[in-house]
């Protein structure tokens, strides 16, 4: 990796010594060059130099404590919009005791951060931060032990407040002075206790997160936003439709379009690369009219996906067995049965996906809005035969991803690109209709639930049937993954690897059961999915919820009771009782033109507990209905930013209820049809219902996962409310006809 | 090639470029403005906005010769010289973000709105962000931003 190896020695002293950091690269040199003002002269720290990580269970591959008075802390995990930098570093200064404002944070780059896989299943916090966190408690106490050797006095005569060491007789030492630009290259024993949370002074207070301060102001913030020099642009035409193959192009009439360098053609994968962005978008449309494919068509219509699912699918995977669910059902006192389903859902970032490869003297470096800068040069590295050494990812915000768009096939494009026209930048962006028509989709699901209530409304069995397509299929080393590795002439086969327990996530009800069985039919469908913030959660939950309330009415019990009766766990309990406080429910408005429905879940039934309300109304047009209102109640464990777990789980519930009310893909034969904002509808401002979340904070416990904690709950809430006010039961979503 | 005058963020400009390319990649590729992105290229999701004699204007379609002679602001002339712009400070205050994909549009349609109407109604402020595609689902939080800086409370 000669590129990117640093001199490990004396560049510190350099360094210090110069009083400037000379950074391996500016990401955003640009944005310097405008202004004088204060705030660009504290942007002048750049950064601590670059340097390889050197295993995880060392300090110094999370935690680095510079010349110039400032930390650094070092994740695997990107920043998606969730906030995790900001949780990240308030995490390190807890531990470190050093102030907030001293930190800064390096994200995934392959360059130089741990290898932590992907960033996803909202596993960030209790991943990353708790390496962080051990990796700063240990920072902490070594450099306590150096000054208590060095002082000759024990360490628990020792105290420290923002970053200093202070000892009897007014004897003070900095971190950095300790340090005195030495690497922390200690491993990581264990051996070091975290702070007690009666302590914590950084952790669970609400901090800004630095980055909006640039967003405001229009400052280069995104991988869309980099510049380099003679960077060129570059566009992809996708074929048609799925399997689509090019017949015909006449590359001479596209070359003759003015700034345009190279047409690119291998197989059916098919890009142009231009001087100018808006030179690449002519030769793109242009290319786009006069192309010839031969088409493949979409066998199965959406009019018969839910029967040729269950008519098409594997023998089922008994994910909970039962020997004889169906007479433990039969057995109880009531009985009911419902199926419900979801259609695909997409993840319709706002931006289309962007990246940048530089291909020189056989090194590949990508800079990638990707979930994983690991395992995208993994696959990378299977795409190009490369030796992994060859490649570096280095991980940039992307427009909000929520699971796997097109980061990463967006960046093997560029990648395949910039291997044609060596020595330059390339930047491709895909266009609207790609991101819509080619992002692989949440899958549609069907989930039949059957059980049955003994007379005090005690749920007596349980029985589940989940027909589902993949819910992840991540290109993680794989290159036939990416789509465009199946286009080239010699072309990459897409081997699905099985299917994971995303497709059933959530479907074992949290409820106290004795008899249950949970069933699950895979099925291949026609179109592209994986992974969609929660997976298999939001259509589970869904399922599962509507039809707890289907089980409640039956039983004549009040939902929040209902639930309660069925619960022992205390958390669950306790979110539900909150709910029912905070949104007033013994107050509610019983008339006819108000509707209320209840959900929750514990996501993944390991990570936060969540309960939520929603208040429908009915609108001012006959017979169409209005999302008045969410209320939700949170339980994360210890809570590291509260304003970051709020604005998080707000923007869960308004998703969500963007999927439930209005988004399906749509498609025929000839392909996907929902190719534009008009043809797939989202939630805008004027439909968006008030959202109002409380946290219940438990210090003392982990802190929990939350950043889909609410897709499900707020699907079912959402259809028990509209169906309360109808007064007939709704299964299948999305909820758009009965809508204003 | 033409050359085309614009007038940005209070300075007038020279650029030879083809005149039917839009606002949009000129901002971005001549003068690196780049807080007006690229987003759908139809004018369906307002993430390219700037404001052109004070009112929302879309850039990813329009050819840049149609805003010669016009008063372009982008959102990096909001700020000026220490002083951020009451909407930018409001955003900051409320952390009214996520990915941020979307600030661009919602911070110019609020800018317009609020020079048009300084105390716009809860309806107003929600009808003036309606064109901006926020995939996170922060709206909430954009509307509290432009109540907390307009007379509305």
């Amino acid at each position: 990796m000669k590129n990117f190896k640093l001199p490990l020695t004396n560049r510190r002293s350099f360094l210090k010594t110069s009083g400037h950091l000379l950074i391996g690269f500016n990401l955003f040199p640009l944005s310097f060059c405008s202004t004088k003002e204060t705030e660009e002269l504290k942007n002048l720290y750049h950064g601590i130099p670059e340097r390889p990580h050197k295993g995880r269970e060392i300090i110094d591959s999370w935690i680095r404590l510079d010349a110039e008075g400032y930390v650094t802390i070092l994740t695997g995990k990107q920043e998606l919009g969730q906030g995790i930098r900001t949780a990240l570093m308030q995490i390190a200064a807890e531990e470190l005791d050093v102030p907030f404002e001293k930190c800064r944070i390096i994200n995934g780059d392959t360059g130089q951060t741990a290898n932590e896989g992907y960033t996803a299943g909202s596993n960030s916090v209790e991943g990353s931060g708790s390496a962080i966190r051990q990796a700063a408690a240990e920072a902490r106490l070594f450099l306590l032990k150096e000054v208590g050797k060095e002082w000759n006095i024990s360490i628990e005569n020792l105290k420290v407040k923002d970053g200093i060491i202070l000892g009897p007789e007014g004897k003070k030492k900095t971190f950095w002075e300790i340090l005195n630009g030495k690497y922390l290259e200690e491993n990581i024993t264990g051996e070091a206790e975290f702070k007690s949370p009666d302590r914590h002074q950084i952790i669970g207070k609400p901090y800004q997160r630095a980055e909006i301060l640039d967003m405001v102001q229009g400052k280069p913030h995104f991988v869309h936003d980099l510049r380099f020099p003679d960077m060129l642009h570059a566009r992809v035409v996708h074929p048609p439709s799925y399997g689509s193959k090019l017949k015909s192009l006449d590359t001479s009439s596209i070359m003759e379009i003015s700034g345009v360098e190279h047409v690119i053609v291998d197989g059916s994968f098919v890009a142009v690369v231009a001087k100018r962005e808006y030179q690449a978008i002519k030769a793109w449309e242009k290319i786009r009219a006069i192309s010839e494919w031969e088409k493949s068509l979409i066998k199965i219509s959406p009019k018969v996906l839910f029967e040729d699912m269950k008519r098409n699918s594997a023998a089922p995977q008994q994910v909970e067995k039962h020997l004889d669910i169906n007479s433990a059902i039969d057995k109880s006192a009531k009985t009911l049965k419902s199926t419900y389903t979801k259609p695909y859902h997409m993840h319709g970032s706002t931006g289309p996906g962007c990246s940048i490869s530089l291909w020189k003297d056989d090194q590949l470096t990508v800079w990638s809005p990707t979930q994983g800068v690991y395992p995208l040069q993994n696959t990378l590295s299977d795409l190009f035969g490369l030796k992994k050494e060859q490649i570096r990812c280095i991980g940039m915000p992307g427009s909000g991803c929520y699971g796997h768009n097109s980061a990463d096939d967006v960046s093997a494009e560029s990648a395949l690109i910039a291997k044609q026209v060596p020595g330059k930048h390339i930047r491709l962006q895909w266009m609207r209709d790609s991101e819509h028509q080619w992002e692989p989709y949440g899958s549609a699901m069907q989930i039949a639930l059957e059980a049955g209530i003994d007379q005090e409304g005690k749920i007596t069995a349980w029985k589940t049937q989940i027909w589902s397509d993949t819910h992840s299929t991540r290109p993680n080393g794989k290159a036939g993954h990416y789509i465009s590795a199946r286009h080239l002439e010699n072309a990459f086969e897409f081997q699905k690897g099985g299917f994971s327990g995303g497709s059933y996530r959530n479907a074992a009800p949290l409820y106290t059961i004795p008899d249950r069985e949970l069933l699950l039919h895979n099925y291949e469908g026609p179109l592209r999915t994986s992974a969609l913030r929660g997976l298999g959660a939001y259509g589970n939950i869904f399922a599962l919820e509507s039809f707890m309330d289907e089980l409640a009415k039956a039983a004549e019990i009040d939902p929040f009771e209902f639930r309660i009766k069925n619960l022992n766990n205390p958390r669950a309990i306790e979110v539900i009782q909150s709910l029912k406080l905070k949104s007033n429910w013994e107050n509610r408005d019983q008339s006819r033109d108000v509707g209320y429905g209840l959900a929750f879940a514990q996501y993944k039934n390991s990570a936060s507990y969540y309960a939520v309300l929603a208040e429908i109304h009915k609108s001012e047009q006959e017979g169409k209905f209005r999302l008045h209102k969410l209320t939700g109640v949170i339980d994360s464990g210890q809570c590291i930013n509260p304003d970051g777990l709020k604005n998080q789980t707000e923007g869960g519930m308004i998703q969500s209820a963007s999927w439930t009310i209005l988004e399906a893909v749509q498609y025929d034969e000839n392909g996907i049809t929902s190719k534009d904002w008009s043809s797939y509808p989202i939630l805008r401002t004027n439909n968006v219902p008030e959202v109002e979340v409380h946290i219940i904070n438990r210090p003392e416990e982990k802190p929990l996962g939350a950043g889909e904690a609410a897709q499900g709950p707020v699907a079912a809430a959402i259809v028990n409310a509209l169906s309360s006010i109808l007064g007939r039961r709704i299964y299948d979503l999305p909820l758009r006809e009965y809508f204003s | 090639m033409k050359t085309i005058s614009l007038q940005i963020n209070g300075k007038k400009h020279q650029v030879e470029v083809e005149p039917e390319e839009p606002l949009l990649y000129i901002l971005r590729e001549e003068f690196q403005l780049s807080g007006a992105k690229f987003g759908c290229g139809l004018q369906q999701c307002a993430a390219c906005l700037v404001l052109v004699d004070n009112s929302a204007q879309y850039t990813c379609v329009s050819p840049c010769e149609n805003f010669e002679g016009k008063t372009i602001e982008t959102i990096e002339g909001l700020r000026k010289g220490d002083k951020l712009h009451p909407i930018q400070k409001a955003f900051i205050e409320v952390q009214a973000a996520q990915c941020g994909y979307c600030l661009n549009g919602m911070i110019i349609s609020a800018v317009a709105l609020l020079r048009e109407n300084p105390n716009p109604t809860e309806e107003e402020i929600k009808a003036s962000l309606h064109k901006v595609i926020c995939r996170c689902g922060t709206h909430s939080r954009f509307v509290k931003a432009v109540k907390n800086v307009s007379g509305y409370r």
